[in-house]
């Protein structure tokens, strides 16, 4: 009786004081969840943990506008399906977040709909956030709450018919959604499932890193297994495949030191990665880092090299291929090595390089197009940057240089084409 | 540093001198201070040039205070003036408005806040020699539809506004012309008083 009387006091506590949950939540439920806190920071401090997770989670990254303030939301974000504009998480009553509890907030994040029932689109991650913890949503909560509040209303979305009718989402849900916190696998070290824990909840590293089919979903075999990022003209390369992206034979360290730094002895980041580096893998603890290497790792399938494959005729290619190395020789060698070794770690190898070879060759065009910085990192404030080539180089001499790169030193990637190199000229760039 | 700003040689030269391409501007010499608040403007957005936007977006602010400060130190001689193939009217018209402004349309003379050589002044205060026709008439074109805006009070949208085609064309030629002068380095801050308020020259 006096456990049952405890009980409905503290159901009465949960439901009349948002506050005083919110503070007895997170102890409660950290208990449970105490395998995957192991390497938290912050301590008992909620806010400041939630700080590090809501970076973990890249929340900035849609929720601030350009220029805008923290968090406020209205930046827009193109889609296939029309635009969409980020909310406003601050704590304004109003405007924000300000009036949940984190009940609402956790539910948003689990279920990814809002506190009266509404659907949420999917450009918000919620297929990935839902394997979030309790503990870690209260306390990203609690840091959000901590923020002084922004009064700034959301911006419609503006999506075409028939996108714009929200009853969609439950078909989408349906195909692609699947709730439910992570499981730890216990025939997996702690590390280990640390690491799957975040790259598959808060890091939502499937978002980019998994094809997108045409209804704007990832089905779960699919995970992880790479895709043109829509409206972006980006490859996010597979991250199973060690032929792509996939970090099978890379050392812990080459792993850590990318995701860490922005530049590695293997490869640098550039595009899209370049953000999540930037505003949210760099800040992550060392022991956190290397959890996500251990498991990115262990997901790669070693994979045979299909032989390269290429749409061009023989006698275009190997045209193609000679002129590439006249314009390689010329342009790149300096920097890049005259075997493609590079200058690891500003000036990335291109021989035996997965990014260069791998079956589609938009990044490697967009980078001789579009050059580009990886991120300004504490481990790296001040990258090197790759030289633009679109104004010095014309589509058949992009198309020859990638094509030489990518057969070069062993390297086993196909040739590329004129028309293709030209189709990226016009490919947005931020 | 030469090495770490080399994604800006292809379109701004390796000393910051400019290239072939008349859209793209000398960087060389400019003032550190007005540099940076290009680059600042073009990592936020509110300058919107995509392939400039794309290098600089997930740089470090005091990084980009190093490149201003490498670009502002160079001092490649600056280039001959090019041939114009616009009328001497045209011309004149340029000469008086860079030179004395049109006070009654209140548009100040070019040499009232870029100096008297029109070589700028510390720290914000761009020099306007060694710029083709096309960018600078692109650029006075930005301000006067709003695509090209600064920090409150923006002085130069102001200007710009109370300008019309013909002036812009009559100004981008006639800077063009203008030979360099013995030092091209800027004047340094408060060497002369601006005729009005300017947010990218505070005091």
């Amino acid at each position: 009786m006096r456990a049952e009387a405890n009980r409905i006091e503290e159901a009465e506590l949960f439901s009349f004081s948002p506050i005083l949950g919110l503070l007895l939540l997170p102890f409660i439920a950290s208990v449970s969840a105490q395998a995957q806190q192991q390497a938290a920071v912050g301590g008992n401090d909620i806010v400041r943990r939630g700080e590090y997770l809501a970076r973990a989670g890249d929340c900035i990254a849609c929720h601030t506008a350009p220029e805008g303030r923290t968090f406020a939301g209205g930046r827009a974000m193109p889609t296939p399906f029309g635009m969409l504009y980020s909310s406003n998480i601050t704590s304004d009553r109003e405007t924000g977040i300000g009036k949940w509890t984190a009940e609402d907030f956790y539910v948003t994040m689990h279920r990814g709909r809002f506190p009266d029932g509404g659907l949420i689109y999917p450009a918000m991650p919620f297929a990935s956030y839902t394997k979030v913890t309790r503990a870690d949503s209260d306390a990203i909560f609690a840091y959000l709450k901590s923020l002084p509040p922004v009064n700034q209303r959301n911006r419609e979305h503006e999506l075409r018919f028939p996108y714009n009718n929200r009853q969609l989402i439950l078909g989408w849900r349906t195909l692609f959604f699947s709730e439910g916190e992570y499981k730890p696998d216990p025939s997996k070290s702690a590390e280990w499932n640390r690491g799957a824990y975040l790259v598959e909840g808060l890091g939502h590293c499937g978002m980019c890193h998994s094809p997108i089919n045409a209804l704007g979903g990832t089905s779960q075999s699919d995970a992880f297994k790479g895709g043109l990022i829509p409206m972006q003209n980006w490859y996010a390369p597979s991250l199973t495949s060690n032929r792509e992206a996939g970090l099978g034979d890379w050392s812990i360290k080459d792993i850590t030191d990318l995701l860490k730094t922005g530049v590695s002895a293997r490869g640098v980041v550039y595009g899209p990665m370049a953000e999540v580096v930037h505003n949210s893998l760099q800040y992550l603890t060392d022991d956190d880092t290397k959890a996500m290497a251990v498991y990115l790792k262990s997901i790669a399938e070693p994979a045979a090299r299909p032989p390269a494959s290429s749409a061009l005729p023989t006698t275009e290619s190997s045209l193609l291929i000679s002129l590439g190395k006249t314009v390689y020789d010329a342009r790149c060698a300096t920097c890049h090595g005259a075997q493609g070794e590079g200058k690891p770690p500003h000036w990335p190898p291109l021989a035996n390089n997965q990014s260069i070879e791998m079956e589609s060759a938009v990044n490697a065009i967009r980078m001789v197009l579009n050059g580009g910085y990886p991120p300004g990192t504490e481990g790296n404030p001040r990258p090197y940057g790759m030289p633009p080539f679109a104004g010095l180089l014309s589509d058949n001499e992009v198309a020859a240089v990638v094509s030489y790169i990518r057969t070069a030193w062993g390297n086993r990637g196909a040739p590329v084409s004129a028309r293709e190199a030209n189709e990226l000229r016009s490919a947005p760039l931020n | 540093m030469a090495a770490r700003v080399e994604a800006c040689s292809p379109c701004h030269g390796k000393q910051g001198e400019g290239t072939g391409d008349v859209y793209f501007p000398r960087l060389a010499g400019k003032p550190a201070g007005y540099l940076y608040n290009q680059l600042l403007a073009f990592k936020n957005g509110r300058r919107k040039y995509p392939p400039m936007n794309y290098l600089l977006e997930y740089l470090g602010d005091p990084y980009l205070q190093e490149m201003a400060e490498y670009f502002a130190e160079q001092r490649p001689p600056l280039p001959a003036p090019a041939a114009s193939d616009v009328s001497t009217q045209v011309m004149q018209k340029g000469q008086a408005l860079v030179s004395h402004g049109d006070p009654a349309r209140q548009i100040p003379a070019c040499g009232s806040c870029h100096g008297p050589a029109l070589t700028g002044m510390e720290p914000g205060i761009p020099g306007l020699l060694g710029l083709r026709p096309n960018y600078v008439s692109a650029q006075l074109g930005g301000w006067r539809y709003g695509t090209r805006t600064a920090k409150a009070p923006d002085c130069m949208q102001q200007v710009a506004a109370r300008l019309t085609e013909a002036d812009v064309t009559a100004v981008a030629a006639y800077l063009a012309s203008r030979p360099a002068p013995i030092s091209a380095a800027p004047a340094p801050k408060g060497a002369y008083v601006l005729p009005f308020a300017c947010g990218s020259e505070p005091d």
